[in-house]
């Protein structure tokens, strides 16, 4: 019994490690201080893997969708892993913060969509194993109204299709 | 001295678009705009008795009393006039009443109704409006129908009223389609609900599995356009009230979106994202044959036709931020015409023609707005953390639209307000509330 609460606590820890990586700064982070001491245990082929270490997600300054240096690095990485696992194809989900009227942040998800697609396109990805989705502000990650989560729900996400969870 | 009163509140009315807005913060954090300086007097109405042979029909007269009453007084327009000031007691439907006892009273304006069951089972209502100052009947109108769609008969006699008091069309037989809203903010259940223009007879039209957006009206028709995800891509959907036929416009491998029916209902302006970018186009519905509007890199969405179909109104990114441009609806070079401080969006043109409601974006708040349709005269009518989406009543004097209230627990609601920027209020609907879209007069 005792046992179990441990095991418990320690999955509170890692849950709390992975919604901290939904901050705009810290996929990478999270990249970083899992790729080097645990990646030989760690089965990267996964849906975990790639949301958590690999990063699924890039983040965008107000109404703008171009990729930022830090984005280019998690997209990077995204490519990489997509071209290493061939059998999996992604849907790259555009999001926009709540401060903007629902058909343009519509149109602006996905601009956001189809900017994340053409980099990982310009890195190797096979265009047809790439489609896009619009959630435009109806999907936020983050529910508070203040710039802490305007910023993480300026998003494009890419979703996996066929990888395997565990 | 109804032609007086109608130069009078025309005159009024002119003075509330000129008149300076003063704005303040509530506590909810709403702005709050009052129109000062216009001296509106309402009109003064008076409804002394809805008579029946007696039974269900009794029930019915005083229900349908009520509903009109409600109606009226609710548009902000018009002031009940306490029973307890009456000085005759109306008796009979068929006899005129004494104009003196009501002039005596100021009452602009008096209606009385009856209501009877036919041997068939249904309903006939009649009713008559007196102008006591002119002495004489202005209106008698009379209603057959269901009993079971008693509160139409009596938006009807409140249109009726509306429309021979202040010389517009009314707006009160009419209905809105809005997305009802549950559940928490990062997942949003959304269905497609209509319900009368004062709340009642809710229904929903969607299930609740996939989410749904933006509903539009038909200005012709018992249809709706929507948005639903339910097979993957954002697409259109063209639903029919009456059969309840439902049919996705198109298959776009892209998203489609921002539809509007044209006047006649039978094309529909829409956007399509080709390759992430966002263009107009427009849809003959019979045919089903597309024609491209726009073509630029930059975002061109939410396009509404002018009530002759001769123009578009839509927002665009080309300029750098979020603006409005009114074009030809054959296409053609676009003229911006929202130039204040802000972002613009969401434009829909008025069924009278006259105005452009817009939403838009400034300081931190979102406004809820009406211009010319050359963008001169700005006035706006609302703001809040967010108000958007003005949807017009068909007769162009009042619009509705959402707000919505910031945090983790926001939620929205709907809203409704007079082009003056008078009476401002929440419309009762079961849950929260957005992306109202008013119908037009039913039939």
């Amino acid at each position: 019994m005792k046992s179990t609460l441990k095991f418990l606590i320690a999955a509170g820890a890692i849950l709390a490690v992975a919604a901290c990586s939904e901050e705009p700064a810290s996929p990478e982070a999270a990249a970083a201080n899992s790729g080097g001491s645990t990646a030989a245990a760690v089965d990267q082929s996964t849906l975990q893997y790639f949301q958590q270490t690999v990063g699924d997600s890039v983040f965008f300054a107000t109404n703008a969708s171009s990729i930022s240096p830090r984005a280019r690095q998690t997209l990077q990485r995204q490519a990489q892993w997509l071209n290493a696992n061939l059998a999996v194809n992604a849907q790259i989900a555009g999001h926009a913060d709540e401060r903007g009227t629902r058909e343009f942040n519509l149109a602006l998800g996905a601009r956001r969509a189809e900017s994340v697609r053409s980099f990982l396109v310009s890195q190797g990805v096979a265009a047809g194993r790439l489609s896009t989705i619009s959630y435009g502000k109806e999907r936020p990650a983050a529910p508070c109204s203040a710039e802490t989560c305007w910023s993480q729900n300026r998003r494009g996400v890419t979703g996996l299709v066929g990888a395997p969870t565990s | 001295m109804i032609t007086t009163f109608l130069r009078t509140l025309a005159a009024l009315m002119v003075a509330a678009l000129s008149v300076n807005q003063a704005v303040a913060q509530s506590e909810d954090g709403a702005l709050e705009i009052t129109v000062a300086g216009g001296e509106f007097q309402p009109i003064s109405v008076a409804s002394p008795a809805f008579f029946s042979d007696g039974g269900e029909a009794a029930n019915l007269a005083a229900q349908i009393r009520q509903v009109v009453m409600n109606d009226l007084v609710g548009s902000g327009l018009f002031r009940s006039i306490e029973e307890t000031a009456f000085i005759e007691q109306v008796v009979d439907f068929d006899v005129e009443p004494t104009y003196a006892d009501w002039q005596a009273i100021n009452a602009d304006a008096l209606f009385t109704g009856h209501a009877k069951i036919e041997p068939d089972g249904r309903v006939l209502v009649k009713f008559r409006l007196f102008d006591p100052f002119s002495e004489g009947q202005v209106e008698g109108l009379q209603f057959f129908s269901d009993p079971a769609d008693w509160r139409r008969i009596g938006h009807k006699i409140a249109d009726a009223v509306y429309a021979k008091m202040t010389g517009e069309g009314g707006y009160f037989d009419s209905r809105i389609v809005y997305v009802d809203e549950r559940g928490p903010k990062g997942n949003r259940q959304k269905r497609l609900a209509i319900m009368d223009q004062d709340g009642e007879n809710l229904r929903y039209l969607t299930s609740g599995g996939d989410l749904v957006l933006t509903p539009r009206f038909s200005p012709k028709d018992q249809e709706i356009l929507y948005i639903s995800y339910e097979r993957g891509q954002p697409q259109i959907f063209l639903y029919n009230l009456e059969t309840q036929q439902r049919e996705v416009l198109g298959n776009f491998p892209e998203m489609s979106f921002a539809p509007r029916f044209s006047p006649d209902g039978r094309q529909v302006l829409l956007s399509l994202a080709q390759g992430g970018n966002t263009d107009i186009w427009v849809m003959e519905l019979a045919t089903r044959k597309m024609r491209r509007l726009t073509q630029s890199p930059a975002i061109e969405t939410a396009a509404s036709y002018s009530p002759d179909g001769q123009q578009i109104v839509f927002e665009s990114d080309r300029g750098g931020g979020q603006q409005i441009y009114v074009m030809s609806a054959l296409g053609g070079s676009p003229q911006r015409i929202s130039f204040g401080q802000g972002r613009y969006g969401t434009p829909v043109w008025s069924p009278r023609g006259d105005m452009i409601a817009f939403t838009k974006s400034s300081g931190g708040q979102f406004q809820i707005g009406v211009m010319r349709t050359d963008g001169s005269e700005e006035r706006i009518l609302d703001a809040s953390f967010l108000s958007e989406g003005p949807t017009w009543a068909p007769n162009g004097r009042v619009l509705s639209f959402f707000r919505e209230t910031p945090g983790a627990n926001g939620r929205p609601s709907l809203w409704s307000v007079d082009i003056t920027g008078r009476n401002l209020k929440r419309l009762n609907t079961a849950n929260a509330g957005s992306d109202p879209a008013w119908s037009p007069l039913l039939p």
